[in-house]
């Protein structure tokens, strides 16, 4: 009841000198306009990360060749030739903190279907068990087996991007692309991953078997007659179509040597590393397993890396969690810049509505008597006063937020980045908003209330 | 009982080091339902006197009964609900809010009444008030589109808004021409014996003056005559007595 007359006679002061109340308020919007803008592209590129994190698949640990360093020059990561697809069938028997483990070997080739030519992003060969390690769902077909990895299957699996592109979004399934020089049956297709962390289509790419990129299309032969070699080739190959120029008897290297039997192994328990990966991709448990199973890999690497205690590994393991928060660290700091110059226009907006209520309870300062004069205490004109500042801030605030968000679309809609609408930052605005105006009107509001309606009266 | 009682107040005013006594011990009483009015030369101390009546001000030493209250010690705070309770008060410039309408001039001192009154219920005893003081069809005027008396009525009108049964008006007409004038004081004239309402006038003219029932003559901050009426009960102190030596002036209602 008190109140609503308070807030009448708060909002006919302030629309009596309307031009003053929007100007003073603009310290208080670009402020909280800048929180909201800032809070939306922090929260659009959080979601980013988190999107990437889990495409990257959860708790993924990244196994790479470590540096060679040859007279003190480092080659830098990658550089030598170290893991082995034994390695990764070691890592997944051995290690308990690893839940799925998946040779990676890349190759750059160039993809035709009918009249149509396509360099995907990436080609990516590898076992059954990256899809796991990637969570990176089927959205349609099957997935090959590791029998078609033996057999170096000339078979594979294509993203969305190459579904659409290639196929004008048809069934590709049992269709045969050229990969390179060799044809290959689509088996199926994986789901959307959508960009990853640094913008690159994830989905514009062909997954098959690591034997079939790394000997059919790569063309580097020279390993295949390593021990692990397609050893149940004998058994029969499921290739169809020999049609490659490069490799035209492909099972023809294999079945030269028989596979070693168990007790060959445990006689051999490292074997020369005819064949190598690019990399191996590893899903630990659980987060809480990742620095356990960073452990074990390094300790089962090592031994069978023969690496004596104090030499460098000739490995190396990335957290690929570890590597988006610290992506994601960075762009919480400059978030946290952001909310500096925030803050700071904020106390600029409040001093600026301080300077404009003290003007204003000077040039009211007959008005003011006269309300006391008629029976106004000092809470009722503090109350006034205090409401006056508020509404301002709150009108500030308001502003600020609608301006926040246009600032956050235009960036979306100009930049191209990612901006989230942020419930709490709106709360938080609006309570930030009225705390400034609480803040920095209290002094004016409390001047005006110590008032002497004599001398107020007297004064003009 | 007295609803107006004063004993010995002084007002002193200091400017830096100099103290200037501006009412130098002033006893008065006025009963319910007079009409005073203060008269006296410039300076005198009437407005001073005014403020303190008024509960403005606060007395430097002297006591104030209001309505057998004894109020001259009180806090800013409680006198503003002794104002708005028990005191109207018209002012010789009016006074009036700047673009404010007259019907919201008049329900403002409402919303900060203690008795919570509706807004609804503000808006029908101002109107009322408005039409009694001759102005209810000017409800939607802002004091700039009012003349100088028109606005004067406001002021009453809003001085009477919270009913209150003291009335005081400092020189309510000395910015006004004779005949508006006038009309202002057949107005308190008509409130006084219609309503019971105890009025207060400062006036420097006597033809003002005739329309009292009563005339305190203040010179140089002290009473010099009518400080008692005549029927008064209770002796005047001693004092007061050996000052007023032209005797009590009053005349019946
Ligand atoms: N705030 C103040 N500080 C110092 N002196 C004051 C103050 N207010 C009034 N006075 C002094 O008190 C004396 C009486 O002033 P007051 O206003 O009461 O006179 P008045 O009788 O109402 O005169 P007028 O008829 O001209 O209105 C004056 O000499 C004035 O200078
Ligand atoms: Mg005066």
């Amino acid at each position: 009841m008190r109140f609503a007359k308070t807030l009448r006679f708060a909002l006919r002061a302030l629309q009596s000198n309307i031009m003053r109340s929007a100007l003073t308020c603009v310290g208080i919007i670009i402020g909280i306009a800048a929180v909201i803008a800032m809070m939306e592209i922090g929260n659009g590129v959080t979601a980013l990360n988190q999107k990437a994190i889990a495409s990257l698949g959860a708790n993924s640990l990244m196994v790479q060749p470590g540096m060679a360093a040859s007279g003190g020059v480092s080659f830098g990561a990658g550089s030598t030739v170290t893991l082995t697809p034994q390695d990764c069938d070691a890592i997944l028997r051995e290690c308990p903190a690893v839940r799925a483990a998946a040779p990676v070997v890349g190759a750059n080739s160039q993809i035709v279907y009918g009249s149509r030519n396509w360099v995907p992003m990436s080609i990516v060969g590898t076992t059954p068990d990256y899809l796991d390690v990637r969570q990176w769902p089927l959205d349609d077909g099957a997935c090959f087996t590791d029998q078609d990895v033996r057999n170096m299957s000339k078979v594979c699996l294509i993203g969305q991007t190459l579904k659409r592109e290639l196929f004008d979004n048809t069934n590709p399934i049992g269709k045969e692309l050229r990969l390179g020089n060799v044809s290959v049956r689509v088996l199926g297709v994986v789901g959307s991953k959508g960009a990853n962390m640094f913008g690159r289509d994830q989905d514009d790419v062909v997954i098959a078997p690591w034997t079939t990129i790394k000997y059919r299309v790569s063309g580097k032969t020279s390993g295949v007659s390593s021990a692990q070699a397609p050893a149940n080739s004998a058994s029969g190959s499921t290739s169809t179509a020999v049609n490659t120029l490069n490799n035209p008897y492909p099972s023809s290297g294999v079945q030269l040597y028989p596979a070693p039997s168990p007790t060959q192994a445990a006689d051999t328990p490292q074997p020369i590393r005819f064949t190598n990966v690019n990399q191996i991709l590893t899903a630990a448990d659980s987060p809480e397993e990742i620095p356990a199973a960073m452990k074990q890999i390094t300790a089962l690497l090592r031994e069978r890396h023969r690496i004596p205690a104090g030499v460098a590994e000739d490995f190396t393991i990335n957290d690929m969690t570890e590597l988006m928060n610290t992506f994601s660290k960075t762009t919480q700091l400059i978030g946290n810049l952001l909310m500096i110059v925030a803050a700071i226009s904020l106390v600029v907006g409040g001093v600026g509505i301080m300077n404009i209520m003290l003007v204003s309870v000077t040039e009211r300062t007959h008005e003011i008597g006269l309300r006391m004069a008629v029976g106004a205490r000092s809470f009722d004109i503090l109350g006034q006063f205090l409401t006056e500042a508020v509404i301002l801030c709150l009108l500030g605030g308001a502003t600020g937020i609608f301006l926040g968000r246009g600032i956050s679309i235009l960036v979306r809609l100009l930049m191209r980045w990612p901006t989230e609408i942020s419930i709490p930052a709106i709360v938080a605005a609006v309570v930030v908003s009225a705390t400034v105006g609480l803040v920095f009107g209290y002094y004016p509001a409390w001047k005006a209330s110590k008032l002497d309606p004599i001398e107020a009266l007297r004064f003009e | 009982m007295d609803l107006i009682n004063l004993e010995e107040i002084r007002k002193t005013y200091l400017l830096g080091e100099v103290s200037l006594p501006v009412l130098k011990g002033i006893s008065l009483r006025i009963a319910r339902g007079e009409y005073i009015a203060l008269m006296g030369a410039s300076g005198s101390g009437k407005s001073t006197l005014m403020n303190i009546l008024g509960c403005l001000d606060k007395p430097t030493s002297g006591r104030y009964w209001l309505d057998g209250e004894e109020i001259s010690q009180l806090t800013p705070d409680q006198r503003a609900v002794i104002r708005s309770r028990k005191i109207g008060f018209v002012f010789q410039n009016f006074n009036l809010l700047k673009r404010t309408s007259a019907l919201n001039q008049v329900m403002m001192p409402l919303a900060y009444s203690p008795d919570n009154v509706s807004e609804a219920e503000a808006r029908v005893r101002a109107a009322e008030l408005l039409e009694r003081v001759g102005l209810g069809d000017r409800m939607h005027h802002e004091p700039s589109q009012l003349s100088g008396g028109q606005q004067q009525r406001v002021a009453i009108a809003r001085a009477l808004v919270n009913r209150p049964p003291l009335l005081f008006a400092d020189e309510p007409t000395g910015n006004l021409d004779s005949r508006t004038s006038v009309e202002i004081m057949r107005m308190f004239e008509k409130l006084n014996q219609e309503e019971g309402i105890t009025i207060i006038v400062v006036t420097h003219a006597t033809d003002v003056a005739e329309h009292a029932s009563r005339t305190i003559r203040i010179r140089d901050g002290i009473i010099e005559a009518g400080a008692f009426s005549a029927e008064g009960d209770g002796p005047p102190p001693l004092a007061t007595v050996l000052r007023n030596e032209e005797g009590a002036f009053a005349r019946p209602l």
